[in-house]
């Protein structure tokens, strides 16, 4: 992977035949067979079986076999691979640790057309785990999630100090959007009332506010579902 | 002083321990899956607590540069309540996850029926996941807790060099040693074992196989006394090299049994920026 550890390197490509060919030459030999066989099976046998499918068994153990730099986007390959559902997403988030759950979340993009897993990203809004709050807001959240929660993710990276970089398609989500601009002015005038700084990221996104901004284009990796998106500002 | 503690519940700790821990030079912790206090009524309870296992509390420990593993597994205590006792089926799909470096504490409290089915069982779940045992010894009659410990680690299918008897003291070191297990010990404020006694027991039986543990909990406890051990081991003529042993390289080997310890801490990572643990009204 061109991408340091342990960026959402997948939160951003969804294109798995990509994230392979990125993945591989950063495994030692039994790494690679390893995850070779795994998307084998998985491929073979998805869904559910027996106590433990053995494509979430995988996905359990991807960080001591592949190194937990490169776990995040196995298991997403894994998931892939299984080609995992809503149902099955959820599953395994509720059943992972933190980093199965990371990786299920950096998997929405890919794997899941509609708003069916919002659930899962509510819920990774909820926790203090800036790992989990970071892959929340990836290209899912920014198609999907309604203004109100969108907002509160925002408010929510500026709080626990997840760089506001990461937040997916922030520049045309935040266009135009006065709630968000009256949010973050608010924030701003209580840290400044408390003698504390304003974070820089909080007026660089409070800037992309501004309905005079240039508007972005709007990105072309938007995941091999299109952009069907319409969760405009006011969604 | 590179120190692993082997045994605490960092759970019930706060995130100033945290950083008295890391500046005592802790730099890895295994939490050992115990009772809360307050008993569990059902499954599920046990369930949200091996996530936070596996979750929250290795964030945590990673944001103060301290490597977080676990041992999943049903308490001595809470096997003797049926309602508790169903999260034995619960236990295998926690048995594969990365950071599960052991089945436990499993073994003895009152020494009833119950608990000889789910060590048993727990023993057997060890052994076909292919890890290591951490076997706490009970507290009331515990010479013949420990020999009844000894017995079912015997029948059970796991060898003794891949279970830990913990909490041992001077009455109950020397049959733990003669098994071939791996000894450990509870060094707390009052009770279990202090620094001085400790550093008489590793004079007499030597630091082979020997892990010392703070085992801090929501009772009187301390975090540090694994560092306590290894100032005392020092002022009392143990070299750096045998302080490196007891306190690092036996916990390491022990628990590297499992293939699943990795004790590179990620650094604080580009969405961490070094944050404390925030609560969203910093």
């Amino acid at each position: 992977m061109t991408h340091p550890h342990p960026a959402p390197a997948t939160s951003r490509t969804t294109d798995p035949a990509t994230l392979y060919a990125d993945l591989v030459p950063h495994l030692e030999p039994p790494a690679r067979a390893w995850l070779d066989r795994a998307l084998e099976e998985a491929a073979a046998q998805p869904g559910v079986h027996g106590p433990l499918a053995v494509w979430e068994l995988r996905l359990a153990e991807a960080g001591r076999r592949c190194g937990h730099a490169h776990a995040d986007t196995a298991r997403v390959l894994i998931l892939h691979a299984a080609r995992a559902d809503t149902e099955a997403l959820g599953r395994v988030y509720s059943q992972g640790t933190a980093a199965e759950r990371r990786a299920v979340l950096h998997s929405l993009p890919l794997l899941v057309d509609g708003p069916g897993a919002l659930p899962l990203v509510e819920d990774a809004l909820r926790t203090n785990d800036t790992r989990l709050v970071a892959a929340a807001v990836g290209p899912y959240a920014a198609r999907h999630l309604p203004a109100h929660l969108w907002r509160h993710a925002v408010l929510k990276c500026l709080f626990t100090g997840v760089p506001v970089a990461g937040i997916a398609d922030l520049e045309r989500r935040a266009l135009g959007d006065a709630e968000l601009a009256r949010m973050l002015g608010d924030h701003a005038a209580e840290r400044t009332a408390a003698g504390r700084s304003v974070p820089a990221d909080l007026n660089r996104v409070l800037a992309l506010t501004d309905p005079t901004a240039t508007p972005p284009a709007r990105p072309a990796d938007h995941g091999p579902h299109g952009t069907e998106g319409t969760e405009g500002k006011e969604s | 002083m590179r120190i692993f503690d082997p045994h605490i519940h960092m759970t019930s700790r706060t995130t100033d321990d945290y950083r008295a821990m890391h500046a005592a030079g802790v730099r890895a912790v295994v939490e050992p899956s115990f009772w809360l206090g307050q008993p569990r009524t059902s499954p599920h309870s046990f369930l949200d607590y091996f996530d936070s296992l596996l979750g929250w509390e290795p964030f945590r420990a990673a944001q103060y540069g301290i490597a977080h593993h676990c041992t999943i597994a049903l308490n001595p205590k809470e096997a003797n309540d049926p309602r508790c006792a169903p999260v034995l089926d619960e236990l295998p799909r926690y048995l594969v996850k990365d950071q599960v470096v052991a089945v436990g504490e499993i073994g003895y409290d009152s020494m009833t029926p119950a608990e000889d089915t789910a060590l048993a069982a727990q023993l057997q779940l060890a052994a076909d996941h292919g890890l290591p045992a951490l076997v706490h010894t009970p507290h009331r009659d515990k010479l013949a807790g420990l020999r009844r410990t000894l017995d079912a680690v015997r029948a059970s299918a796991l060898p003794p060099e891949r279970v830990l008897v913990d909490h041992l003291n001077e009455t109950t070191v020397k049959e733990a040693k003669d098994s071939g297990c791996w000894l450990g010990f509870s060094v707390y404020p009052d009770t279990k074992m202090d620094e001085e006694r400790m550093v008489t027991v590793l004079r007499t039986y030597g630091p082979e196989q020997v892990l010392v543990n703070s085992a801090a909990d929501w009772g009187h406890s301390d975090p540090l006394k694994t560092r306590r051990v290894g100032d005392l081991m020092l002022a009392r003529g143990f070299t750096d090299d045998d302080v490196d042993r007891v306190l690092w390289r036996n916990p390491v080997a022990f628990y590297g049994l499992s293939g699943r310890l990795d004790l590179d801490v990620a650094a604080p990572d580009p969405t961490h920026e070094g944050n404390s643990v925030l609560r969203g009204g910093e």
